[in-house]
């Protein structure tokens, strides 16, 4: 008998990975010559620009301080650190030997062109959306780039996360193989199909924007509800979303073009890298992609209610923290007011006012935490506009007790927990942009 | 190597990327107006101007800075006749002085967004700037003063 259920475990395993391996074999499709870059027309390459900038290609692809698209950006994915590759058209170590054919293949189905399975760090989940003339042009965009020798590093995921195979598995459990490329749905306006094109295709929003479930797969019953990433908060796009200012179209299109939004707050950390990109398309496409999500977000239904919640933030800002005895309170005096406090009844555009905030009102206060240890860049949110680090000159009971002063003061949020070991978390993590 | 504009004019420097922009203007360019107060971003003594706006010298690493344009008191008027240094002169304001080069580079950002300050806004702005002979109440006669003058009025009470 026990020998019995031995031999059908056998078979089981065994058929499970015959299985397996029959899902996740995919030829490899033939080397090519690198192709001469005077072969791809000059307004093929100038589009494939525009749409590296759309999907902020080199966000990922490009190292810290190295060489523009050859790789080794370190992913860290929670179950390990995976690293992006060179796709630089270099023949050796690059793309240069991947026909148009291959290129696709790897955007549309996540398969490399020696036909291993490619990890979904990579996003080709929403890539699937991408027309095939859009892809013409990214191809043509690459393969004209310098090549650079880089080998890719590897991957530090533990074995049997680190079997490529495996990932045909998690293709059958998140990856809707009949999406195909995004159609245009009925009843929305051309701006709102080409705004929803480019979030849920090549801007792949989504990837951060929606939490992920104990595998990795993007939860389908949350979408855009918002999720922590390298313990910033990628904040929720919906109506949840708890800024006390709707995100309406106009904001949302300040933002994305800008950087910043005087109702919200700048953008920071990969979020600046996404305004970047965008800064390489037309302002149509960034004004059809704040129509998407505005409809979305449902931020006209709130837009009537816009001027008294401007009031109720005003008023809490202008709390005189004179008459506070807490810590956080002298903190806030000491070091944040001489940029952050606003009088009047509208705040000013180079004083990002914290009560109207999304990171100061949002859920978590990991975003919170990582722009006061680590500041903001000239090269984040606003252009131009900076805020020192204080991660050297304040203690982690410093943080907290200002983070709690804030959000106690200036939100009518429920008080954010455990903030001194947030703040120790956050210093752990340093604050490498992700 | 950084390179960035202070007072107008460009500079190269090569220094260690967390080496604080007070250190480099002060010991690398070599202009002595911006001083040292508590190297902890808590007193605005070393505060400068960044693109336009004030910022704590001490506490921005020269990393922060590349292609920027730095002001300092220098560089606040050619002449050294910026309305907010008349007022400082004519009321008096400073005692010892010491911390009188990131007050008035403060002020000058207040001015810029508050034309016709309160008290609350000198008040929360100024906030982060100390200055321990207590001339708290003649800085704000001064910023009123140089305020006015900015906007067109007369320069006298």
């Amino acid at each position: 008998m026990l020998k019995r259920i031995f031999i059908g475990l056998f078979v089981l395993v065994l058929l499970v990975g015959l299985g397996m391996i029959a899902l996740a074999w995919r030829p490899a499709l033939p080397p090519i010559d690198p192709p001469v870059a005077s072969n791809f027309p000059e307004a093929l390459i100038a589009k494939g620009e525009q749409l590296a900038g759309a999907g902020y290609c080199a966000t990922c692809h490009t190292a810290k301080g190295g060489q523009a698209y050859a790789g080794g950006f370190g992913l860290e994915s929670g179950f390990g650190t995976i690293y992006s590759t060179n796709i630089t058209p270099d023949a050796e170590t690059g793309i240069g030997r991947w026909s148009e054919a291959a290129f696709t293949r790897a955007m549309h189905e996540g398969v490399a062109r020696d036909g291993s399975q490619l990890f979904p760090a990579f996003p080709y989940t929403h890539f699937a959306k991408v027309t095939d003339d859009d892809l013409k042009a990214l191809y043509a965009y690459f393969m004209t780039r310098q090549p650079v020798k880089a080998e890719a590093r590897r991957n530090t995921l533990p074995f049997p996360l680190s079997i490529r195979a495996l990932q045909a598995g998690w293709k059958l459990l998140f990856f809707d193989f009949d999406t195909g490329v995004y159609q245009a749905q009925a009843g929305k306006s051309e701006e709102w199909n080409r705004g929803a094109y480019l979030a849920e295709g090549l801007g792949h929003c989504s990837a951060c924007h929606t939490p992920r479930n104990s595998l990795g797969g993007e939860r389908s019953d949350a979408v855009y509800a918002g999720a922590p990433i390298d313990g910033w908060l990628a904040p929720a796009l919906t109506a949840a979303n708890a800024a006390p200012m709707p995100w309406t179209q106009d904001d949302l299109y300040t933002y994305l073009r800008s950087g910043a939004s005087i109702h919200h707050g700048v953008a920071a950390a990969s979020m600046s890298e996404v305004v970047h990109g965008l800064a390489a398309l037309p302002d149509a496409d960034v004004r059809a992609i704040a129509v998407y999500f505005a409809d979305r977000n449902g931020s006209a239904a709130q837009a009537a209610n816009a001027d008294q919640a401007l009031a109720k933030a005003m008023a809490l800002a202008q709390r005189d923290p004179g008459v506070e005895p807490e810590h956080g309170a002298r903190i806030y005096l000491a070091a944040c007011a001489s940029c952050h406090y606003n009088g009047g009844a509208a705040p000013l555009p180079a004083r990002p006012e914290l009560a109207l905030s999304s990171t100061v009102n949002g859920p978590d206060p990991g975003s919170f935490i990582h722009i006061v240890v680590g500041g903001i860049g000239q090269k984040d949110g606003m252009p131009g506009a900076y805020m020192p680090g204080f991660g050297d000159v304040l203690s982690d009971a410093d943080i907290a007790a200002l983070a709690a002063y804030l959000r106690g003061s200036r939100t009518r949020q429920p008080p954010w927990n455990d903030l001194q070991a947030a703040v120790a978390g956050v210093r752990r993590q340093g604050n490498a942009a992700p | 190597m950084t390179n960035f504009n202070i007072n107008g004019r460009p500079v190269s420097i090569e220094a260690a990327a967390d080496t604080p922009l007070l250190w480099v203007i002060r010991d690398l360019v070599g202009i002595k107006g911006t001083k040292f107060g508590c190297g902890i971003g808590m007193c605005g003594a070393c505060t400068v101007h960044l693109n336009g706006r004030a910022v704590r010298s001490c506490i921005t690493p020269l990393s922060a800075v590349a292609d920027a344009a730095i002001t300092t008191i220098e560089g606040l008027d050619p002449q050294g006749q910026h309305p907010l240094q008349k007022a400082w002169i004519e009321t008096q304001t400073p005692q010892c002085g010491y911390c009188q080069s990131g007050q008035i580079m403060q002020a000058a950002t207040l001015i810029k967004d508050y034309p016709n300050p309160s008290d609350a806004d000198i008040d929360a702005v100024m906030n982060g700037n100390l200055c321990r002979c207590m001339a708290y109440v003649r800085i704000r006669k001064a910023i009123k003063l140089a305020a006015e003058e900015m906007r067109g009025g007369a320069a006298h009470e």
